[in-house]
């Protein structure tokens, strides 16, 4: 009995130690993980057809494609790192590096990366993935906000149509909004699950910044007449005009288009990748089109965090990660990978591709924007993680509920809101 | 005594209710996984899809490995719940039978350590599994799952035991029966449905659990289905509902399975680990 007993242990222990690990004993040859966070059919296809590529012509220096997902990659990304198994090539959005790029979990890429490729993505693309004096990761998809419409709906209330080139003035956006309503229908509904970065990288067009940094390097929170324009306009079609249905404040994208499609509403503000969800779940015979978002003091500006790719600090193979990099970001390859996730591309060679000129699912309209597109208000700001969820979220969603006036969110966003960015700046 | 005939209705009303309140998300679930696109956004939805589909689900074969994820929940599950079991409930006997004060001790440190939350235990768990070599592999998975599915196993099994009369182990004594011949012969089989009980409790945790499995899991051919199924979800939680409809109501289906070949046992095991005797 007791023999059976230690042999079973015995062999409980073998199962146990007959684990795997990630050494490559190939002689020679390296193999880098690439976590990519591609979803969407399409973009999963396109990049999973590069790796190969890749693989193809590089036989010394292999890409192991690793799925991620969106929904939980900063928390597996900060064990990685703290365990010291990170990904080689990291695939994320540039408002989650900061702690990683302070923390000093990612390479800085300024001595790693091409000149082409430098040279290919704007200034103010690559402030997106800037902190300190480091550069943590390569921006590459990115996605204006856009109102999706209801093109007949709109087409029979003879309203002005704006374009990239002549936009709403928020004025005319919220005067046209109550002339599209009525009867039990709305002229726009605001899906503000997430109100932050909404509100905030709108509020670019208007002037508003909301973060200010000082000469000393810290970054306080104001809240200024150019910073309310946009926040007032939701809070008064919802609560003043009736122009704007309440009940999807708390919606998230996707849960508008039910009421978008049934002819609710007659226009979404929605991430320009949303076409693939309209394009696909539209009823027959459906119009919709894409119009820029209103413009204000500052034009068309609007707030991004684009995709990035970066490279694990604690990778031994830096430098064949930053090649594996420049290969993806090619002009034709940026191009793959921007209509596989139906966002556009943020290298300058790549946006001029005819395939994001054509009228088709109005990529015309979007392209036309990202010269715009500058880095989110927030992005560098340490602390507005914490800000956002025990401040401004609960601030925005009780001010656009009609719950708080102005001076209160005001109040609660520059008070209670420098209280907690004090905490990261001592 | 008898129930009155309305009290009756009422406990029945609230009973339906229950198992409505229960059963829409997964038949909804179902609902949608047949579901084509175009329905799926429709603001008037029907329970019955109009133009039923099996493209979700061929999609979401298509695009994830749903069947090596299944096999690896299934072996993370099966290993953890049977080796929990194994482990526990000699513990729970002792625990049960001898109530001495280290007893009580390890009792209560049990149910406190169910308290401690995932994110406390994550890393320092990461780097010991790191340098034992079992990052990235399923034996690493099930030794975490054992763990963490211990304390409450034999919590539970611990009053499984004690419903069990200790006359019977003493009467089986005096009949001549060894230490090792009463447990065998008289004490487990009382016990059968209360170690089904905890086995299932067991096997459903580390089927369903995914924090450990996304932190501890890096390559797909060793992921799990909770982690696989995150896959379908894009940024903004936008995601794509139809497959992973279709990839979350095949990952239901072991469970339901499983509970419905073993729910006698199950049943008989709840009730007698609910009553001290």
């Amino acid at each position: 009995m007791r023999r059976r007993w230690i042999t079973a242990l015995v062999a409980l222990g073998l199962l146990l130690a007959g684990c795997s690990s990630d050494h490559d004993g190939s002689g020679g040859r390296i193999t880098l993980r690439f976590q990519s966070l591609a979803w969407q059919e399409e973009s999963v296809a396109a990049n999973k057809e590069l790796v190969e590529e890749w693989n193809a012509t590089h036989p010394a220096v292999q890409v192991a494609y690793v799925q991620g997902s969106w929904d939980s990659v900063h928390d597996q990304l900060l064990t990685s790192f703290e365990g010291g198994e990170a990904p080689d090539v990291i695939h994320d959005a540039s408002d989650d590096l900061a702690d990683f790029a302070y923390g000093g979990s990612l390479a800085d890429l300024r001595e790693l990366l091409p000149a082409r490729l430098m040279s290919d993505i704007p200034q103010r693309s690559w402030r997106t993935a800037t902190f300190g004096d480091g550069i943590y990761g390569v921006p590459f998809l990115q996605e204006p906000r856009v109102l999706i419409a209801n093109a007949t709906w709109l087409k029979e209330s003879g309203v002005r149509i704006p374009t990239p080139e002549r936009p709403w003035t928020w004025d005319e956006f919220r005067r046209i909004a109550g002339q599209l309503s009525g009867k039990g229908k709305y002229g726009v509904a605001w899906p503000l699950k997430e109100p932050v970065s909404a509100t905030l990288n709108l509020s670019l067009s208007t002037g508003g910044q909301m973060f200010h940094r000082g000469a000393d390097g810290k970054v306080t929170v104001r809240f200024d007449a150019a910073d309310a324009l946009v926040p007032r306009t939701v809070h008064d079609e919802v609560n003043t005009d009736g122009s704007a249905s309440g009940s999807t404040l708390g919606m998230g994208g996707s849960d508008t288009l039910p009421g978008f499609f049934g002819g609710k509403y007659a226009m979404v503000p929605l991430g320009f990748s949303y076409r693939q969800q309209i394009a696909q779940q539209a009823p027959k015979g459906f119009e919709w089109q894409v119009l820029p978002a209103p413009a204000g003091a500052d034009g068309l500006a609007q707030g991004v965090s684009p995709q990035t790719l970066s490279v694990a600090a604690d990778s031994p193979h830096k430098k064949e990660a930053a090649e594996f990099i420049d290969f993806l970001l090619r002009p034709k390859n940026m191009v793959r990978l921007a209509l596989g996730d139906w966002m556009l591309p943020t290298g300058t060679e790549a946006l001029k591709d005819p395939a994001l000129h054509t009228a088709m699912d109005d990529w015309a309209t979007g392209t036309a924007l990202a010269a715009h597109l500058r880095s989110a208000p927030a992005q560098s700001v340490r602390g507005y993680p914490e800000w956002k969820d025990k401040v401004a979220t609960p601030a925005f969603q009780e001010y656009y509920s009609g719950a708080i006036g102005l001076a209160e969110l005001r109040k609660r966003l520059v008070e209670d809101g420098n209280l907690v960015l004090a905490r990261y700046q001592r | 005594m008898k129930t009155p005939k309305r009290a009756r209705a009422g406990q029945y009303v609230a009973l339906l209710a229950y198992l409505v309140f229960l059963a829409f998300p997964f038949l909804w679930l179902i609902s949608t996984a047949f579901k084509p696109p175009r329905e799926l956004a429709s603001l008037h939805p029907t329970w019955i899809p109009r133009n039923p589909t099996l493209a979700n689900f061929r999609q979401a074969f298509d695009e994830q490995p749903l069947l090596h994820a299944a096999l690896n929940s299934l072996l993370a599950a099966l290993g953890a719940a049977l080796i929990a079991v194994l482990i526990a409930t000699p513990m729970a006997y002792v625990m049960a039978r001898r109530r001495t004060l280290l007893a009580r001790a390890a009792t209560g440190w049990v149910v406190v350590s169910q308290a401690f939350p995932f994110v406390l235990v994550i890393i320092p768990l990461f780097l010991v599994l790191k340098h034992l070599r079992l990052i990235n592999s399923v034996p690493g998975l099930i030794m975490v799952y054992v763990v963490w599915a211990l304390p409450f196993a034999l919590w539970m099994l611990v009053g499984y035991v004690r419903a069990v009369p200790v006359e019977l182990e003493e009467a089986a004594a005096v009949d001549g029966a060894g230490r090792a011949r009463t447990l065998v012969s008289v004490t487990a089989p009382l016990l059968a449905p209360g170690i089904v009980a905890t086995a299932l409790f067991a096997f459903i945790t580390a089927w369903n659990e995914f924090f450990f499995a996304l932190v501890l899991l890096k390559t797909p051919q060793k992921q799990t289905l909770p982690v696989v199924l995150t896959h379908f979800i894009g940024a903004e939680g936008v995601a794509d509902l139809g497959p992973l409809a279709a990839a979350a109501f095949l990952a239901t289906l072991p469970s339901l399975v499983v509970f419905a070949v073993i729910q006698r046992r199950i049943t008989g095991g709840m009730l007698t680990g609910a009553v001290k005797s």
